[in-house]
């Protein structure tokens, strides 16, 4: 049995290893990487994908730790996929939301993965995705992704997750904030972590006078107000989750997975050609041609890829 | 598409120590040098570190510890790390280690001591040369 082969039965019988192994090849790009998820792609589909966003130092890390407690309470199993900045100066990450949730690190119904952004722009990895896949593959009831700490438009998570939850502080600022496109749409479920402190209730009025100005919307985002360090408010905060569930699979969870599978086909699709395009240009010697005449001013690269497509895809003669 | 490979290091503070400043300037500094660097915290037992190691599958641990339990401590992790098949993981340590240990320690496979005072260019060399050649 080659390794590929052992690695992804591995990761169906949810051995720690070949998950573990599984993920990184995923992450490094490893020419065999897309074996491993067309393999596994069959057994996905039966985890509830949470994810869980907001900005830095909101208290996402602490907040799943006592999320997965509650719900190992339950008899569930967790996968957890957490997402820290990669440096763009020198490529590096200190991925650190590990240590609020090491409470969780030996229970064997627990699999936890640290994961560098890398040259992602969005809030998660690249490889954030099939993280998903192979813990959901892996027979996890659960997964919850943690995003960077997301600022306005650091919103990749919608492409991942089933519910949502925007953790947020009291004193982030008013009501004109919980108006702004980008991070505040996105939230199925929004949490005013540290209610301990002063001001809770006023934001948790901003958000909810936010939202009363799309009426319209089937889904209403509850507000829930939590204090992860102690763990108040975590059960609210469940109950939430699943009564989103619930309302997902009344009717509209087809359709938003539809959508799904449609950007991510696009995707798949334009990465692919474009990649094999580029590999056979630059075999051919004749993309350092193109280069040359870009940087003589000669032609613009727009025109190039459309004069490509047309010679290559369509197969017309420019 | 081609393959990218970062070097993973996992720094770890084992037993009840709670000095944490040379594990955070080491762990900036292999940061600062394009690594990928996991901190688990402090207090951690033997069990906790090499279960971390093993779920963030890393390629490099670097053990941290001031609290003299070195001796106890990293043979408990070495024998751990072999139990899960993890051999070819790189252990390097830093601290307070007595000289007189450092033989000891490195016969069980702990590659490298580093104490105080050690340049961090030296800690990401060594790192940057020793680090397995994993796929």
């Amino acid at each position: 049995m080659d390794e590929i082969q052992k690695i992804v039965e591995g990761v169906l019988k949810g051995e720690k290893r070949s998950i573990a192994r599984a993920i990184t090849l995923i992450e490094n790009n490893h020419p065999d990487a897309a074996k491993i998820i067309s393999q596994l792609y069959p057994f996905t589909g039966k985890a509830y994908v949470i994810g869980v966003t907001g900005p830095a130092g909101s208290g996402k890390s602490t907040l799943i730790q006592k999320m997965v407690q509650e719900l190992r309470r339950m008899g569930k199993t967790v996968g957890i996929v957490a997402v820290d900045p990669t440096s763009p100066f020198t490529g590096g990450a200190f991925l650190g939301d590990r240590i609020r949730m090491q409470a969780l690190s030996l229970d064997e119904g627990v699999f936890i993965r640290s994961m560098a952004s890398r040259e992602s722009v969005g809030g998660l990895a690249k490889a954030t995705k099939d993280a998903v896949r192979i813990l959901d593959a892996s027979g996890k009831d659960y997964v919850i992704v943690e995003t960077i700490g997301a600022g306005q438009l650091e919103i990749d998570v919608v492409k991942v997750a089933h519910t949502i939850v925007v953790v947020l502080a009291p004193g982030l600022g008013d009501e004109i904030q919980a108006i702004k496109a980008g991070l505040m749409e996105i939230g199925d479920i929004f949490v005013i972590n540290k209610a301990d402190r002063e001001n809770a209730d006023k934001a948790v009025i901003d958000l909810l006078s936010a939202f009363e100005l799309n009426a319209e919307k089937k889904w209403k985002p509850p507000v829930v107000k939590t204090v992860a360090l102690t763990g108040e408010g975590v059960n609210e905060l469940l109950n939430e989750i699943e009564r989103h569930r619930k309302f997902l699979e009344s009717g509209v969870f087809e359709d938003k997975r539809r959508k799904l599978v449609e950007a991510e086909l696009t995707e798949a699709i334009s990465r692919k050609v474009a990649e094999t395009l580029v590999l056979k240009l630059k075999s051919e010697g004749e993309f350092q041609k193109l280069v040359e005449q870009i940087m003589e001013r000669k032609k613009d690269p727009y025109t190039i890829a459309e004069e490509l497509v047309k010679r290559k895809i369509e197969g017309k003669e420019a | 598409m081609s393959e990218e490979r970062k070097i993973k290091v996992l720094i770890a503070k084992p037993g009840l120590d709670s000095h944490d400043r040379g594990a955070k300037v080491v762990a900036r500094a292999l940061r600062d040098a394009g690594m990928e660097v996991i901190y688990t915290g402090l207090r951690q037992t033997p069990e906790q570190i090499v279960e971390t190691a093993l779920q963030e599958d890393v390629d490099v641990i670097g053990l941290s510890i001031l609290s003299g339990a070195h001796m106890t401590l990293f043979p408990r992790i070495m024998e751990l790390l072999k139990e899960k098949g993890m051999t070819d993981v790189l252990v390097f340590a830093g601290g307070i280690i007595p000289d007189e240990d450092v033989p000891k320690l490195k016969e069980i496979g702990i590659k490298e001591i580093f104490g105080p005072g050690t340049p961090t260019d030296v800690i990401i060399k060594f790192v940057r040369e020793n680090a397995p050649k994993r796929r």
